[in-house]
């Protein structure tokens, strides 16, 4: 009861009157406490936008800064780096939506599927998402490992005379995103299958019979039966996805980039962390910051429409 | 009275065996349907399938076990190359060395503290706040449940987090790591969908009761939540235990707050900016073959270990969680 009033007004059915604010007031109290967290740690650092359009001076704060309008905004598009960042951030984006996020988890799950043996169905399953809980910082050494030039990708290659001199994966630009692509691959594909997996055992096997009645062989049933009842959830979650795809680049290409491919690797957020944190520049980390969530929004709003449309339901 | 029960066990007995018995002719039924249909086209395919899920598998595992293999074997000796899955020249040192290293003990302290803490935390507080939204009558119910589901997708992103947080005087403790990170919008709307799912009437047999608001939430409502508990329990702690980039960008000169991965990190590009030459470099001094890289495949089994020996136990959850969170609204 001690301060109902701050809440925004209720449009619920339920009537609000003095009686029922007493008697919920233990359910109150402590939702003031939840939303006075809320606002502290995720509503108040929106506030902190303003510093993008400020000449941000850590020793004037919020208040006393000089306002400079977009400049900041503008500077960040004539720069080229920052363009060459966001074609990076998409790019890579993109590609992770497309195969280790949709397609391969997808095939994994059907194939998985159809393994005949239960025991080794749930072998591979175990097997496939174990990377999905082990750090960057792991994957990323492995993957260090794996491909360096005494690494077992390259002393393959060699062996099979593929190719006569080490390739050195790190050092070739071409190659960069698509290492990042394999990377979420390796780590992320039987996670990401589980979902489907789940779905195509949902599937009604009378569908299956009918099918088969019908004359459908194996890839028959996979195409009319199997990735049908896949379409629901394959769209959601390639809606709900789109929204991450400017999320999906830091830490692999922090932890894997290095100079020599610094133009094909730098993403938003690591763009952020020179001008921001390494360089002091708060004022322009902030207003890349702003870019890359307006995007994200923008996407986000994009995919539910699209998903109305579509009437797959919508994500939210 | 015994004897009843007995028989009326041996009645279970009988009937569980003979629908097992069916089962099994059920399934050798089918077995037959499937080996007596099995074309040339069927063997073809159940070998490629076969050839592809081990092909996942091994390249799934062989990077771990080379790492294993490395981590057991001499340094210099790892160095000429060849080493796969076992050992060459077996050798505890690389595990001595690291275990040795005040920095990565300390890091593993901080881990350690910051999973248990950070778990227990924010499976309270998430609790809390999901059995509040989940409250029917509640007037403000949905107000509060939007106010966090907003939290899920607009954030104010690095650098005026880093700010608050300096602000706060949050920079250069232990509690950065845990305090933030208490409330999840995803992980309460989890707890809250499956909250909703349980009958109505618990609770309000247990208001009849005059049992409080705790008492429902901790007697009635929780004992039943231990499978989505569990689930979120799992996602959070492995979050904080796989966790790195906060300790770069908050505690980075607190050595005393640094975790594990980040050490890890540390040692991972000590070895990388000493890429162009791989060759053997021992640490000057030591006496004791070691190199960066056999020391980083020692840190880096040490950090994969626990979530490699609790893994078969938390298998259960994760399939739990992913539905859970699949269906909510």
């Amino acid at each position: 009861m001690s301060k109902p009033e701050e809440k925004k007004k209720s449009k619920s059915k339920v009537e609000i009157n003095r009686k029922i604010l007493y008697r919920q007031r233990v359910l109150i109290i402590i939702s003031i406490i939840f939303v006075a967290y809320g606002l502290l740690f995720y509503y108040v650092p929106l506030g902190g936008w303003i510093m993008a359009f400020q000449n941000y001076k850590p020793k004037d704060g919020l208040l006393h800064s000089t306002f400079v309008g977009l400049d900041k905004f503008k500077f960040l598009f004539s720069d080229a780096t920052f363009l060459r960042v966001i074609r990076n951030t998409f790019c890579m984006g993109l590609l992770n939506l497309i195969f280790p996020t949709t397609l391969f988890p997808i095939a994994f799950a059907v194939l998985l599927n159809e393994m005949r043996s239960l025991g080794g169905k749930r072998v591979v399953q175990t097997i496939s998402y174990l990377p999905h809980f082990l750090s960057w910082i792991i994957v990323t050494g492995i993957l260090h490992d794996s491909l360096s030039n005494s690494g077992i990708v390259n002393e393959l290659l060699l062996k099979f005379h593929i190719i006569k001199d080490p390739i050195g994966f790190f050092s070739t630009p071409k190659l960069f995103w698509g290492i990042v692509c394999f990377a979420h691959l390796w780590k992320e594909m039987g996670w990401n299958a589980i979902i489907y997996l789940s779905a195509i055992s949902s599937i009604d096997p009378n569908l299956y019979e009918a099918a088969a009645i019908d004359g459908a062989g194996r890839w028959g049933k996979i195409w009319y039966v199997t990735l049908p009842s896949l379409r629901p959830t394959i769209i959601v979650l390639l809606l709900m996805n789109m929204g991450f795809i400017l999320n999906a680049g830091f830490e692999v290409q922090y932890l894997l980039g290095n100079g020599l491919v610094k133009n094909v690797s730098d993403t938003i957020d690591i763009y952020v962390l020179t001008w921001g944190v390494s360089q002091n520049d708060y004022s322009l980390g902030t207003a890349a910051g702003i870019f890359k969530s307006v995007v994200s929004i923008v996407i986000i709003m994009i995919a539910n429409a699209i998903a109305k449309k579509t009437g797959e339901g919508r994500l939210f | 009275m015994k004897e009843t029960k007995e028989n009326k066990g041996q009645e279970n007995g009988i009937s569980l065996d003979t629908s097992v018995r069916k089962d099994k002719i059920k399934v050798a039924t089918i077995n037959e349907k499937r080996h007596g249909k099995l074309k040339v086209g069927d063997i073809i395919f159940y070998t490629c399938n076969a050839i592809i899920m081990i092909a996942v598998c091994v390249i799934t595992l062989y990077p771990v076990l080379n790492t294993l293999a490395i981590s057991f074997n001499d340094g210099v000796d790892a160095v000429r190359g060849g080493v796969h899955l076992i050992p060459r020249m077996f050798t505890w040192t690389n595990y001595t060395t690291v275990l040795g290293k005040k920095d990565i003990m300390q890091g593993a302290l901080i881990s350690v503290l910051r999973t248990v803490i950070g778990t227990l935390l924010a499976l309270a507080a998430n609790a809390l706040l999901a059995f509040i939204v989940a409250q029917r009558k509640f007037v403000f119910r949905s107000q509060l449940a939007l106010f966090w589901v907003i939290t899920m997708y607009v954030n104010g992103g690095m650098i005026p987090t880093l700010l608050l947080y300096q602000k706060l005087h949050l920079t250069g403790t232990f509690w950065v790591y845990v305090i933030p990170a208490m409330i999840s919008g995803f992980n309460m709307l989890v707890m809250r969908t499956y909250m909703e799912g349980l009958p109505d009437s618990l609770q309000e047999a247990a208001e009849i009761d005059g049992a409080g608001f705790f008492t429902i939430f901790l007697k009635v409502i929780s004992p039943l939540c231990k499978p989505v508990y569990a689930t979120v329990a799992l996602f959070v702690a492995v979050g904080q235990w796989n966790s790195w980039f906060d300790t770069m960008l908050y505690n980075r000169f607190a050595t005393q707050y640094t975790t594990l991965q980040y050490e890890l990190m540390k040692l991972l590009s000590s070895v990388t900016s000493l890429k162009g030459s791989t060759g053997a470099n021992t640490t000057p001094g030591s006496g004791v073959n070691i190199t960066p890289i056999s020391v980083r495949s020692a840190a880096t089994i040490l950090t994969m270990a626990p979530i490699v020996m609790l893994y078969p136990f938390l298998q259960r959850y994760f399939v739990t969680g992913l539905t859970i969170g699949g269906v909510k609204e």
